[in-house]
């Protein structure tokens, strides 16, 4: 099983990215289960969602409390959130910054996992160029399909053209290429 | 057919598939997502022949719902917590007329202090109120239960609620296989009740009932449900004929071969619980678990039967019936009477706390070195209570007991400047 975290606030689509990475899991075959952290779901509070991806069906209910993976929308919930919390070091970091792991303040805290396995990319940036929004959840997911290999860029944009259609499933689908892109150059 | 959807959507799907003709419900966190969904597809027409009521609370949903069913209508409603509690009045009214009405309920703890998370509490409230109640394990099995209910409801005339883990079940999305509407065609027949009101035969429902004739009434509302015992294992078999998986029944064993330590639950904390229960296996102990569906009627010779082997019980629930204990070990405990085996209480996940793996592992391999007390919380912050009856000890306008345990945990602000 392959466990992911999502920090965020609320307004940043926290919850329909997990949605949506859940998706892009079920159409490649697999299991998976995407669930938010309950009731805080307020304009610019700290929210959390998971995924879980199995062979199999996925019968745990409990929060994802050791993660494999961290997606964190938004770098000022690292000084607020112990958004790390049961991180173990072979674990994958992606963090929606166009600032590196030393400007965040991380940059010694980071020397303990693979080089290959944490990136920041600007994700922001990326979706007010080709969505004309702030709101960085799909191009993440192109950024997480990167890193880990886990799930394809093309079921990625499977999943959010399924849940956009039309024009903004279109520029979601261009950011998560262009953070696809940003982390293999990486 | 195989989806990736949030568990509320395809309880929506699958209530739209059993056809209802009425559907009247009040919104209220955690059930709302199934409702609109079911007023999505009146409006935009995937569901036809069904009346959508909007109403102005729940007491009115469920009295227009009861309405509905006694002029001949298959009818739906949904609601939670404080919400069953608001029409309680007309749950007992519905099961006591034998109206088959099918509710959802979406667990939610009740108030005082208000908490819009989950717990079995809602349930609990409304547990001898006369209606048939199941509880679902996955989303998978809310799907499949609600094509039960329908068929259960109206061969019996009598109300079932299915009971989901709100948020848990209701906002978790997953892959869910939502049969085809000619599948729970053939499953479901249409309504036939035993009881109409027509303008053109006219009877009435619902004559007072003196000390003559109170007693059989309600002793044939327990004989009916007594008949349950035998339809739900059956419906559920053929259920399982008809779509090719297992949903539903009394209750469903979970490796109990040579089980010295059984764990009884019911809903979505059983999963977590069956890979607890595979984890300390490979670790060579003698655990299995049970999953109870029917909470109403409770199958007092079924339970038995599972747990007759045990040498311990552990039911796992989330209420708290205050001043006893747990509300499910009490009735396992009459089931197990005439054994002298133990029963434990762990009560866990109230208001939404996390039921993780490792507490649980803990508490069962306690249980199995009979180190485990009669009445357990779970994850309870001792530190937390201590300092409160400190506090309440120390004087007598100590103050409200939640604000009082927020502020120790440093959760709001004490002063706003």
């Amino acid at each position: 099983m392959f466990q992911v975290r999502i920090h965020g606030r609320g307004g940043q689509g926290v919850v329909t990215g997990a949605e949506m990475l859940s998706v892009a899991a079920f159409l490649e075959g697999k299991h998976a289960q995407a669930f938010p952290s309950f009731g805080s779901e307020r304009m610019g509070a700290p929210v959390v969602s998971y995924c879980r991806i199995d062979d199999r069906e996925i019968r745990l209910r409990e929060p994802i409390l050791v993660p494999d993976a961290l997606i964190i929308q938004d770098p000022t919930l690292l000084n607020s959130v112990d958004v790390f919390q049961g991180l173990p070091d072979s674990g994958y970091i992606l963090i929606n910054s166009a600032r590196g792991f030393a400007e965040l303040g991380l940059g010694e805290y980071i020397t303990r996992f693979q080089a290959s396995r944490v990136c920041c990319i600007g994700a922001t940036d990326m979706a007010l160029r080709h969505v004309g929004r702030p709101v960085p959840n799909a191009a993440l997911l192109g950024g997480f399909a990167a890193i880990t290999g886990l799930i394809k860029l093309e079921s990625v944009n499977e999943a959010i053209l399924e849940t956009f259609p039309g024009k903004v499933g279109a520029g979601n689908v261009a950011a998560a290429a262009a953070a696809f892109d940003a982390v293999k150059a990486h | 057919m195989l989806k990736q959807i949030e568990g509320s959507q395809a309880m929506a799907e699958a209530i739209g598939l059993c056809r209802p003709e009425v559907i009247c419900a009040y919104p209220i966190t955690p059930q709302t997502h199934i409702v609109e969904g079911l007023g999505a597809m009146v409006k935009d027409g995937r569901l036809k022949g069904c009346e959508y009521l909007n109403v102005e609370s729940e007491f009115a949903a469920l009295s227009v719902a009861i309405g509905s069913s006694a002029a001949g209508a298959r009818t739906y409603t949904a609601t939670a917590s404080q919400g069953l509690l608001f029409m309680l009045e007309a749950v007992y009214n519905a099961s006591g007329l034998g109206l088959p009405i099918v509710m959802t309920l979406g667990n939610r703890a009740i108030g005082a202090p208000i908490n819009i998370w989950n717990d079995h509490s809602d349930a609990m409230a409304a547990r001898d109120a006369g209606w048939i109640m199941l509880f679902a394990e996955s989303n998978q099995e809310a799907v499949d239960l609600h094509i039960q209910a329908f068929r259960l409801a109206e061969e019996l005339s009598v109300p079932v609620m299915v009971c989901v883990d709100g948020f848990i079940l209701t906002h978790a999305v997953e892959r869910l296989d939502i049969p085809s509407q000619e599948q729970v065609d053939a499953f479901l027949p249409p309504f036939e009740p035993v009881q109409v009101l027509d303008p053109a035969d006219p009877i009435s429902i619902g004559a007072m009932v003196g000390p003559e004739a109170f007693t059989e009434v309600r002793y044939l509302a327990h004989h009916k449900q007594m008949t349950a015992l035998d339809r739900i294992p059956e419906l559920a078999a053929d259920f399982a004929a008809a779509f090719g998986r297992e949903a539903g029944g009394l209750l469903k064993s979970y490796r109990l071969d040579d089980a010295e330590t059984v764990v009884l639950a019911m809903g979505s904390v059983m999963g977590t619980i069956k890979d607890v229960i595979d984890d300390m296996r490979a670790d060579g102990a003698r655990i299995g678990g049970v999953s109870l569906c029917s909470f109403r009627p409770f199958p007092i010779g079924p339970v038995r039967e599972a747990l007759q082997n045990a040498k311990r019980v552990v039911v796992v629930e989330k209420d708290l019936a205050v001043g006893l204990g747990g509300v499910v070990a009490a009735n396992v405990r009459m089931a197990m009477r005439v054994f002298d085996v133990p029963v434990c209480t762990v009560i866990a996940g109230l208001g939404g706390r996390s039921i993780p793996k490792t507490s649980l592992r803990r508490t069962f391999e306690a249980a199995a070195r009979n180190e485990l007390e009669g009445l357990h919380f779970l994850d309870l912050n001792w530190d937390v209570v201590n300092r409160e009856l400190e506090r309440a000890g120390e004087k007598r306008r100590s103050g409200p007991v939640a604000e009082n345990i927020l502020k120790d945990l440093g959760l709001i602000m004490h002063k706003v400047m």
